[in-house]
């Protein structure tokens, strides 16, 4: 018989973290992707990666638009929030949402066509607005859902799977929100978790806008001989520039950790992210520097891979809106709607 | 390490904890899916194949199988295998047409059978049907051995043990009864027999020689003497305090035996404490069910005689420390007497083989032993074979059982001129239970119930009569759930490196984290960065071969699978798969490939 649901039966000597939880607990319903799809792996990191944060799965808000990546917050955190938006609108949803209670950790879990196509000018202004979230594009460059066209993110050249050859340029979405000033820039492949699971754990403790892109082969169209996104492709192609290592608040830094090449930037929670540049002189804190590197090696036919560009000191839209501390669902019914006269002063001042 | 080598049937075999734990390798699963089905008499005959006794044994099997059953590690309680052959055993069909049939024309050769207990009734078993000639010499009126004289009626009644034994003895083995053998010489002697099997048990009850011990013998019981004499009706009754000196097997049947013929007050009395009782839990439990009082770290030191009668027996109150050797040793803390009419001694079994010369070719060992090689069951003396509690002292049915397969492959080859060393090898069927996309032949979801509690037939009810039993076995409903707790650990994931892309599916959905892809390194080294870190050293490590897109490998952790199949149905290429283990045993006669094909038509029959 198949399975309709993962059964409950639990490794007897299962970790709790520190509010009681096991990384069962971070779960969702099954998946109904189709078997072996990279989407199902980069849930099982988003599990991982909130259990380890010992993150209160009621304070997390999932957003989504619609493709088969945009259908898998549903896999995790079943406990938590969740809005899946209709197409390519999903920025906007986490941008209202933000707004209204900053008190919640967003991730936002998009594809390439949900994100680079229908959603891109979206993406855009939630970038350049640095909504602090952690935006994740599953990335395989072809809509999934609708049976395996060519996505905005399919590279020059990679075959579909009867045989055409894709001639449009790619947006990339690292150049893209790169020179759209974004305040956090990672890329993973779903088959490295080692990799992956600090990259959503720096994401999601970034202050501001953390877009992470991450190559996901979708097995069913797009994993054959020809295609750049395929398991074997991204094998053979990916290059960690830097690797990137998370230290949780409280961790103390040993001098061990803090010697060498090893970069530290102290996230504004007090966690500390360490980079370690695996290609030479990689700085990931130099916007420029960054740019240009991943482009040469794209130009090689290389995909680079880790922690590419991080803002020190970044500042989220709560920040430069000067918006008040507490999240508006706290405040009292009086504070948010102070009545008419102060309405009246307020517009006095514009007259 | 290296890649594991599924071809030898040792390595599934061993993930099947049940059937690897069972001396007779009883495939568990299997039945229990039969049962499942409905299927009571096809799951009997599968038991008995290799169990020989499935309604004896559903009673009364000391289930090592259970204690191994996977889903202790799982949870706490395993399945109640034991009571599921039960259920197979009380609800079959007719299963006449069912038996092995020996074949009219003999071939010639003849086998003596000394004892008519478990352990020769299984020799017979396996040879009539090849066409020996099995006679049995039992010094009793009865057959079965102790599982007869000295396993209480109430825990097995007369009827199934009447119908099991008959199986085997309507083939037409004959039987000597009241023919005790007192010379094996002129047993030989007479030169009527190709060969010979030793299946006399360990009859001789331990003693307790403490002051006092002759002088209330009147009152002084050995318990497996009494419980013989109970059974045949020698002693009709006992008094109404009673001590059972011992807290083993025998000691639990002496105990709820006495509260049925006159025992009021009766005590179980241990040198130690209860984690090192030798009874097992669920026997404590039915004594303790029935008011029997358990005394702990109590030492014998002397029977308590007046007027040259029992009336009590002084006990140490004992302590007990692990000296520096880690040797439990027992410290004196104070003593008292314990009032009682009847002591009955059950302190355990030894063997004895007064009638076995020692100048026939037959060595023995220190402790006054035939040496019995663990292989041949041959003693020294060609020809000569010895199985069951005769063999190395005192086991269970179901070890006399696995003796008297082995031993009747033995004398098979030994009467046919076949090397008693090459045993002939077990085999395996591995057979895909993939029925479609996402559906496989077995109910593979996990089901959470907990064990089924054994229904028992009130207090009151049970004491009227010797005879009646106290469990009632699983009604349906218990049944079917019971069924559903199995694993079905016999349904064995079964991997192929070439077809893997390593999209990680099947390790992200297994709910228990068997399942990891990485460097090859030392067993011990690689146990502890696993998904989850593989602890229990007991349970293997699968390896796979290097995985064709990064040379690492798939490693499985079989300790805690639950075999639910999700890998396979989450796998996009098939590299995993889930197929059914048939180990197939050899018996006396059959090579494992007829064996199987046998079983096979028997099923579906
Ligand atoms: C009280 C008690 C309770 C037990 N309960 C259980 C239980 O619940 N489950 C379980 O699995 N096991 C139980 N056992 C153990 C089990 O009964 C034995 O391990 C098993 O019966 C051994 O089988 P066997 O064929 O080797 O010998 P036995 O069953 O001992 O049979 C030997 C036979 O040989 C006969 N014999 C002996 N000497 C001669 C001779 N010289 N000539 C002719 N005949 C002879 C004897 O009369 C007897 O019939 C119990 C044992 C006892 C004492
Ligand atoms: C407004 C609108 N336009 C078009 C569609 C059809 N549609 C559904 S999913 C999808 C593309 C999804 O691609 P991607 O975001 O890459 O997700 P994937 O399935 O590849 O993970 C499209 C075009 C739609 N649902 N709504
Ligand atoms: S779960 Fe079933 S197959 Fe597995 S060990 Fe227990 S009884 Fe045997
Ligand atoms: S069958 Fe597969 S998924 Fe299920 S517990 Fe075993 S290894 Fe894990
Ligand atoms: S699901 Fe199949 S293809 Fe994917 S890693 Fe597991 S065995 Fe390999
Ligand atoms: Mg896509």
């Amino acid at each position: 018989m198949a399975q309709t649901g993962k059964p409950s039966v639990r490794h007897p000597s299962l970790k709790v973290n520190k509010l009681g939880l096991t990384q069962r607990d971070y779960e969702g319903s099954m998946s109904t992707l189709c078997a072996g799809c990279g989407h199902d792996s980069i849930t099982a990191s988003l599990v991982q990666a909130f259990f380890e944060l010992e993150i209160e799965p009621h304070k997390v808000a999932k957003l989504s638009g619609i493709g088969c990546s945009s259908k898998t917050p549903a896999y995790f955190l079943k406990e938590a929030h969740g809005f899946n938006s209709v197409h390519g609108r999903m920025p906007s949803i986490a941008t209202g949402a933000n707004a209204a209670n900053r008190g919640m950790t967003y991730i936002g879990v998009s594809g390439d066509g949900d994100s680079l196509s229908i959603g891109l000018g979206q993406l855009c202004h939630a970038i350049r607005r640095n909504v602090d979230m952690l935006y994740i594009i599953e990335n395989n460059g072809v809509y999934g859902l609708t049976k395996g066209q060519f996505s905005a993110s399919a590279d020059v050249g990679t075959k579909a799977k009867k045989g055409e050859e894709n001639r449009m340029g790619p947006i990339d979405p690292v150049a893209l929100a790169l020179s759209l000033g974004a305040s956090f820039v990672g890329k993973g492949f779903s088959g490295d978790k080692q990799q992956l699971v600090p990259l959503i754990k720096a994401g999601l403790s970034h202050k501001g806008f953390a877009l992470l892109d991450v190559i996901s082969p979708c097995v069913t169209f797009n994993d054959h001989q020809g295609s750049t996104k395929s398991y074997q492709y991204t094998r053979d192609h990916v290059q960690e520039v830097v690797e990137t290592d998370f230290v949780p608040v409280l961790h103390e830094i040993t001098a061990e950790q803090a010697s060498g090449d090893v970069t530290s930037v102290a996230m504004h929670d007090g966690s500390v992210v360490k980079f370690r540049p695996v290609a030479e002189g990689y700085d990931p804190t130099d916007r420029d520097g960054a740019y240009s590197h991943i482009a040469t090696r794209q130009a090689a036919g290389e995909v680079a891979t880790g922690l590419l560009y991080i803002e020190k000191g970044s500042q989220d839209v709560h920040s430069f809106e000067n918006t008040v501390e507490e999240s508006l669902v706290d405040l009292d019914f009086e504070e948010l709607c102070p009545g008419n006269q102060i309405l009246q002063e307020l517009q006095k001042q514009w007259r | 390490m290296k890649p594991t080598d599924v071809s030898r049937p040792e390595y599934y075999h061993k993930v099947v904890d049940c059937q690897w734990g069972c001396p007779a390798h009883t495939p568990v699963p299997e039945y229990i899916r039969l049962i499942a089905q409905g299927r009571f008499t096809e799951s009997y005959m599968l038991n008995r194949e290799s169990n020989v006794f499935p309604g004896i044994l559903g009673r009364t099997c000391d289930r090592p199988c259970e204690p191994a059953c996977r889903r202790v590690r799982v949870e706490d309680e395993p399945v109640a295998i034991c009571r599921l052959k039960r259920v197979a055993a009380d609800l079959r069909g007719d299963v006449g047409h069912l038996l092995p049939s020996p074949p009219t024309e003999k071939n010639g050769k003849k086998i003596a059978l000394i004892g008519a207990g478990p352990a020769s009734l299984t020799v017979a078993n396996d040879l009539m049907p090849l066409g020996y000639e099995c006679e049995i010499f039992e010094q009793l009126s009865r057959s079965g051995g102790l599982m007869r004289t000295n396993i209480p009626a109430f825990r097995l009644p007369a009827e199934v043990l009447d119908e099991e034994i008959d199986m085997i003895l309507d083939m037409g083995v004959q039987v000597h009864y009241d023919h005790p053998i007192d010379s094996l010489q002129s047993l030989l002697d007479q030169d009527r027999f190709d060969a010979v099997f030793v299946g006399t048990g360990a009859p001789k009850g331990k003693e307790l020689n403490i002051p006092g011990r002759e002088e209330g013998d009147a009152n002084i019981h050995i318990g497996i003497e009494w419980l013989e004499s109970v059974h045949f009706d020698h002693i009709k009754e006992i008094g109404e305090k009673v001590l059972i000196i011992g807290v083993g097997n025998t000691a639990m049947d002496c105990c709820r035996t006495s509260k049925r013929i006159g025992g009021v007050d009766v005590k179980v009395v241990a040198r130690k404490g209860r984690p090192y009782f030798k009874a097992s839990a669920w026997e404590l439990e039915d004594a303790e069910e029935e008011q029997v009082e358990i005394l702990e770290n109590h030492s014998p030191s002397r029977f308590v005689l007046e007027n040259g009668s029992l009336v009590g027996m002084e006990f140490e109150l004992v302590e007990w420390e692990a000296d520096e050797n880690g040797r439990l040793v027992s410290k004196v803390l104070d003593s008292k007497i314990v009032p009682c009419d009847d002591v009955i001694l059950a302190i355990g079994q030894d063997n004895a083989f007064p009638w076995i010369e020692r100048d026939i070719g037959i060595d023995f060992n220190d402790w006054e032993m035939p040496v019995v090689d663990k292989t041949t069951f041959q003693t020294t003396r060609d020809g000569v074979f010895v199985g069951g509690d005769a063999a190395w002292g005192p086991e269970n049915i179901i070890w006399a059982v696995e003796h008297g397969h082995q031993a009747a492959i033995s004398i098979d080859n030994y009467c046919q001129g076949q090397s008693l060393v090459n045993r002939p090898a077990y085999g395996m069927n591995l057979v895909s239970q993939k029925m479609g996309l996402h559906s496989w032949s077995y109910g593979s979801e996990y089901d959470a119930s907990q064990r089924a509690k054994m229904n028992h037939v009130d207090l009151v009810e049970r004491f009227k009569a010797l005879e009646v039993e106290v469990e009632l076995g699983f009604d349906a409903e218990q049944t079917a759930i019971e069924v559903e707790r199995c694993l079905n650990c016999d349904i064995q994931t079964s991997f192929s490196a070439p077809l893997c892309i390593e999209c990680d599916a099947c390790i992200d959905v297994c709910p228990v984290y068997c399942l990891t892809i990485t460097d090859n390194g030392s067993e011990e080294e690689m146990r502890d960065r696993l998904t989850a870190p593989a602890e229990n050293t007991d349970q293997d490590l699968y390896i796979s071969e290097e995985l064709p897109q990064t040379a690492r490998i798939m490693v499985k952790d079989e300790d805690l699978c639950v075999h639910c199949g999700l890998c396979a149905e989450r796998c996009p290429t098939a590299a995993w798969d889930m197929a059914k283990f048939d180990l197939l045993i050899p018996y006396a006669g059959k090579p494992t490939w007829t064996e199987s094909a046998e079983a096979a038509s028997t099923i579906s029959s």
